[in-house]
């Protein structure tokens, strides 16, 4: 950990600033786009600040697990490739890119917003298989929040391809899309000293004593949480980590349409 | 039945819509971004700086090293699974032979340049795409280069001599095709990419080369207009 650049943001926090000139509970500006990638089922492209990430689905025809056969697949993949920042190197998945993967997956999943016997074409035999992956360009910081609400909406925004004699035509899509039962957003809060930041950077992320991720649905339900960095949290803590991410993911719906 | 008039309406020596930026990684020591009609390239540079292994230092030159990967959901037909693969470890290597020879790293032994292309959607002729947006990104990194490389593939569909397939044509089902990615130092007119796949005669190899001429000064063109709009946005901040 870079001690300089952790007290350098400790001062500014004690006088209630970030780096950016940004408040605690504030979220950088933020713009979507969705439908940007025409070999995607469904895709979305978010900047945040200086994070960019891009968000594809991609909805296969597979032989289901033998266990559930009549039950559909849905994956979450990021990858933290050596592009988007310069900390990262070639090589297999970092343990970074599989903790985040598992989050925004689980947050989907543990909500349950997509029924996966919805995804059986013919069971024990054929099923959807739908892939979220998760590709920042440039990495700044809040990937699990930002993936995960990018996931989400291009799920939303996904169409199966048609189906010819067993296998999917990917050149032409049907009007059939997901059903999505609820929309989960997961909301990352870092705690840095004794503050409580939302939307961190690549920095801010960097220099975090812990965070938090809580994922919750439109009623302000929690659907999956998990806690991250060295530090340990109290429970008043977690009580006022939980209440910011719970109200932040509530204004961050307006995003989805 | 031959191949008379594009399916997309465009003239055979007509390449696809192209928009060229510069800049767009802020993370990155210099970054390029190429669209050719779907296909889609982003490019970002790192270094020169340290190499591992170290028995892979040149003592004489830095080395470059592209290293090209396709996004899971960017493909025509079913997701491509993260990670190397044979075919993208090719494309990497035919890029840096596409690109060493306007490149002088004689001032960095022993370091390597990094390039990285992502594509987040392809529409055939991803690796010319690749190789145009790789030589925006060196050129704003600052790498020393006598030239920037502009790549287009150029083919044979069904008897038609064309410029820059794209996925309909590379998979033309009713006759032969030829798909022949080349890469080109616009201000030479060397040849620094050269494969093909297909079948075509020698006379026919001649005619596709020579069409595309003007679509190697077309993309050049775009590769330096996306470099001065760079710098003039800079040069705007700086008086700000």
């Amino acid at each position: 950990m870079n001690n300089a650049l952790k007290e350098h943001i400790n001062q500014a926090l004690q006088k209630g600033v970030r780096l950016d000139g940004r408040k605690l509970d504030e979220w950088r500006p933020m713009t979507i786009e969705t439908g940007t990638i025409s070999t995607a089922e469904g895709s979305a492209h978010i900047k945040c600040g200086e994070m960019d990430v891009v968000v594809g689905v991609k909805i296969d025809v597979g032989k289901p697990y033998p266990d559930r056969p009549d039950s559909g697949t849905l994956m979450v993949s990021a990858e933290l490739r050596p592009m988007s920042n310069p900390r990262y190197e070639l090589g297999p998945p970092s343990i970074e890119s599989i903790e985040a993967s598992r989050v925004i997956d689980r947050g989907i999943r543990e909500s349950e917003a997509i029924d996966e016997k919805s995804l059986c074409i013919k069971k024990g035999e054929q099923v959807w298989m739908v892939n979220v992956d998760v590709c920042p360009l440039n990495h700044d910081g809040n990937l699990i929040d930002l993936g995960g609400l990018a996931g989400i909406i291009a799920l939303k925004e996904a169409r199966l391809p048609k189906l010819v004699d067993g296998q999917a035509d990917f050149h032409v899509h049907t009007k059939t899309g997901l059903k999505l039962s609820c929309l989960p957003i997961p909301v990352t809060v870092v705690k840095i000293g004794d503050n409580f930041l939302i939307d961190p950077t690549f920095d801010e992320m960097s220099v975090a004593d812990a965070r938090l991720t809580v994922t919750s649905v439109e009623d302000g339900k929690l659907c999956s949480m998990q806690k991250g960095g060295e530090q340990p949290l109290s429970i008043d803590d977690i009580d006022k980590m939980v209440t910011l991410a719970v109200k932040t993911a509530k204004g961050l719906r307006k995003y989805i349409k | 039945m031959a191949y008379k008039k594009r399916h997309d309406g465009r003239k055979p020596a007509e390449t696809r819509k192209i928009i060229a930026k510069a800049g767009v990684i802020p993370k990155a020591d210099g970054s390029g971004y190429f669209k050719i009609g779907d296909t889609e390239a982003y490019a970002a540079v790192y270094g020169p700086h340290e190499f591992h292994p170290r028995n892979k230092h040149d003592p004489k030159r830095g080395t470059l090293r592209c290293t090209y990967n396709m996004m899971p959901f960017s493909g025509q037909g079913n997701r491509v699974r993260p990670g190397p693969s044979r075919r993208s470890k090719e494309i990497s290597l035919v890029m840096e032979n596409a690109l060493r020879p306007v490149t002088d790293l004689s001032d960095c032994p022993n370091a390597v340049v990094d390039v990285f292309i992502e594509l987040p959607q392809t529409d055939a002729g991803s690796r010319c795409a690749a190789i145009s947006a790789a030589s925006i990104a060196m050129a704003d990194a600052g790498i020393k280069m006598r030239d920037m490389v502009a790549a287009v593939a150029v083919g044979m569909v069904d008897g038609l001599p064309v410029v820059d397939l794209d996925y309909e044509e590379e998979a033309w089902k009713t006759g032969d095709v030829a798909d022949i990615p080349v890469a080109m130092i616009p201000s030479t007119g060397e040849i620094t990419l050269l494969q093909m796949d297909g079948h075509a005669s020698t006379a026919e190899l001649k005619k596709a080369l020579e069409q595309a001429k003007p679509a190697f000064q077309q993309i050049a063109e775009a590769q330096r207009a996306a470099i001065k709009a760079r710098y003039a946005e800079a040069a705007k901040k700086v008086k700000e």
